[in-house]
């Protein structure tokens, strides 16, 4: 074993980037939830994003173009289940797991012809000067564009609800849905653009690892990332700036359970990729054990079907 | 417009027929997705739901219906109990692979020793090891209040990490030539688990998801546990009024479910499959999710709906040799019979009725609402 070979500057640039899809998916999630829906299917929706960004950056020679068509691919297939849960009121779970399945078979049906194909590259971002900086430089200001789409979406994100007077109301349709129906919001409506949101972003998301992270169309890319995405929004008590931190620490531990793979580290293999999961469950148990505190952030009607009785 | 109304109480004979609908609709669409793919929309429906059946193979693929719809009925007669609680494991397919993983450390520690009780043996480990994998997230979800959903999918993750593992460390065969894999148990007289009546596909894994689902119809319409598993589904506060505790039955439902998951998973390795190898999984833990949806939750539903989805495994793998037609297409296609079911779902809980015209029912479903 070599761990002289992990560089730390290298590890935290490519935690940044390995953060990035993630990061996308949980926090379009986080506003889904924040309107009061759970969305299971943020692993069909994020495939469904990585073959729709894939096939359209192929189609058009650009990554970035590529990267519009994974949101239009994932909010499409996210309507599918908001028309479902909102109007044929149907469980969340159940249809949340079903877009899951769905959105698997339909993108490994739609990557068939991509198989072996090479992705256009993604253009780097480098901001002049900044880069030049020694350590922090490679660490924080040379990245692709999406990188820092992510983290202007975090800010964006926590403006809105925190700031906004649509983002209160949003979160008032998701902590009580008769009473702000009472007071005359469209909850409805409110809880469809949420989904579609989310579902924009978990596209992003699964476009970034097929276009930047890994670069190609491989079958089942995500490899679960889109349910690490949920477990961070709990892990983040439904609060933006905490997501970040989340999203940080699971970027960091896939990327270093990456680096002691190549770095020969005499553990098994399959230990070290089982690890990223492992860690979720432990995080997962460490929030919730806090004297219920994650139960009492979650919104107080998340999940719970919405029947507006005149 | 059209608008819903609350039905005082599920429309059973909509319960009953949505199923049936949603079938239809999904060949429907489905036809049109095999036309989109260059496809004989009415010949492709045919090699999936007919062929495997009635067609020139016949009596090659006919057993095979019961080989693939044996661990099917088996995961999801398991799950149902929970989802009915509102319990949700969906990691079936994970303690399907520890199930398997267990049943056969325990048969392959005893190599090459010959014995009867081998079997029986490696089946009660099997169903413990898959037991154990579901109580994981059943102990944190009691214990430290963790969401169960998250917790069983990302040991499903482990758990195919784990298969790896043992495919090319612990338990893969030392003369195999280096090739990963464990040695051939449906080979081994002690551990086989082989066809009961030739050219059924029987073996004791069907037996066991027969006596399963018996077992779970007299559970839930005889047994004051079926009555709890309901209640707390139904109405969970009136559950709690009677005296239902939370967290037994969440650890009771977990454990069937993982149980019955391991015991699928135990049968396979010693037939069908014959042998752990990285490709052991091959996803009847989550199709059994569609498969407990599509039965209802009831275990002679799910009899069916596991047949049903058996048969497209069938059909879909001659389509696919026979026509061309990617596999992938009936995973899509599974996935599309579950939306289509939950989307009619709601003629079960709602009653269409059109703006304007005088609503019936209104007294009576008041009542009902306030009480929920």
């Amino acid at each position: 074993m070599d761990l002289t070979s992990i560089s730390p500057v290298l590890l935290l640039a490519s935690l940044m980037v390995a953060a990035t899809p993630i990061l996308l998916a949980a926090l379009g999630e986080l506003v889904v939830e924040r309107a009061g829906v759970l969305n299971l299917g943020v692993e069909g929706m994020m495939i469904t994003g990585a073959i729709a960004g894939f096939a359209t950056a192929v189609a058009t020679g650009s990554a970035l173009l590529g990267f519009v068509g994974a949101a239009a691919g994932g909010a499409a297939l996210s309507l599918l289940f908001a028309v479902l849960v909102l109007w044929l009121r149907s469980n969340q779970v159940a249809t949340g797991l079903a877009l899951t399945l769905f959105g698997l078979g339909l993108a490994s049906l739609a990557g068939q012809p991509y198989n072996g194909v090479r992705a256009p590259p993604m253009p780097e971002l480098d901001i002049p000067l900044l880069s030049g900086i020694p350590v922090l430089g490679p660490i924080l200001f040379r990245h692709d564009p999406v990188v820092y789409l992510a983290l202007a979406l975090v800010g964006g994100v926590w403006w809105f609800l925190h700031r906004a007077r649509a983002g209160l109301v949003l979160r008032a349709v998701g902590e009580n849905h008769d009473a702000a129906h009472a007071l005359g919001y469209k909850v409805l409506r409110l809880r469809l653009l949420a989904i579609a949101f989310g579902g924009a972003c978990a596209g992003l998301g699964g476009a970034y690892l097929s276009l930047v992270r890994v670069p190609q169309w491989t079958e089942g890319i995500t490899a679960g990332a889109g349910w690490i995405a949920l477990a961070i929004v709990v892990f983040a008590s439904w609060r933006p700036l905490r997501l970040l931190l989340g999203a940080w620490l699971f970027g960091g531990i896939s990327v270093l359970q990456l680096n002691l793979q190549a770095a020969n580290a005499p553990i098994p293999v399959e230990v070290l990729s089982m690890t990223p999961y492992l860690v979720t469950i432990l995080v997962l148990v460490l929030i919730s054990s806090g004297r219920g505190r994650a139960r009492l952030a979650a919104p107080g009607s998340l999940g719970q079907p919405f029947h507006a009785s005149r | 417009m059209i608008i819903l109304e609350k039905r005082p109480n599920p429309s059973r004979a909509w319960a009953l027929a949505t199923p049936v609908l949603a079938v239809l609709a999904t060949m429907i669409v489905g036809g049109l997705l095999f036309a989109m793919l260059g496809k004989d929309p009415v010949l492709t429906i045919r090699t999936i739901f007919w062929d495997p059946l009635f067609g020139p193979f016949g009596s090659y693929t006919r057993p095979q219906l019961l080989i693939k719809a044996g661990p099917l009925i088996l995961i999801a007669t398991g799950l149902s109990f929970g989802f009915r609680a509102g319990i949700w494991n969906i990691g079936a397919e994970g303690q399907y692979i520890l199930g398997a993983l267990t049943g056969a450390a325990a048969g392959l520690a005893l190599y090459p020793s010959e014995s009867r009780l081998i079997f029986p043996l490696m089946v009660a480990a099997g169903a413990l090891g898959g037991m154990a994998w579901a109580l994981i997230p059943a102990l944190l979800k009691v214990r430290f209040g963790t969401n169960e959903i998250l917790v069983s999918l990302m040991l499903v993750y482990v758990a195919t990490n784990l298969l790896a593992y043992a495919a090319l460390g612990p338990l893969q065969n030392p003369e195999g030539m280096g090739f990963p894999g464990s040695r051939n148990l449906s080979q081994w007289p002690s551990s086989a688990n082989l066809e009961l009546l030739t050219g059924t596909g029987l073996h004791w894994g069907v037996v066991a998801a027969g006596v399963a689902v018996v077992g779970a119809y007299v559970l839930l319409a005889r047994h004051a546990f079926g009555f709890a598993v309901r209640l707390a589904g139904q109405a969970p506060r009136a559950a709690a009024f009677a005296g239902v505790s939370p967290s037994r039955l969440v650890l009771a439902c977990m454990a069937i479910s993982g149980g019955l998951a391991g015991l699928a998973g135990v049968f396979e390795v010693t037939g069908p499959a014959g042998q752990i190898g990285i490709d052991f999984g091959v996803g009847y833990g989550f199709t059994a999710i569609i498969v407990a949806f599509l039965g209802r939750l009831h275990p002679l539903g799910i009899l069916l709906a596991g047949l049903l989805m058996a048969l497209t495994y069938i059909g879909g793998e001659m389509a696919q040799t026979q026509l061309g037609l990617p596999g992938a297409a009936v995973q899509l296609f599974q996935g599309m019979l579950l939306f289509f079911l939950l989307a009619m779902d709601v003629l079960t809980q709602f009653r269409l009725r059109w703006k304007g015209a005088s609503p019936v029912i209104v007294a009576t479903a008041k009542p009902v609402e306030g009480a929920r």
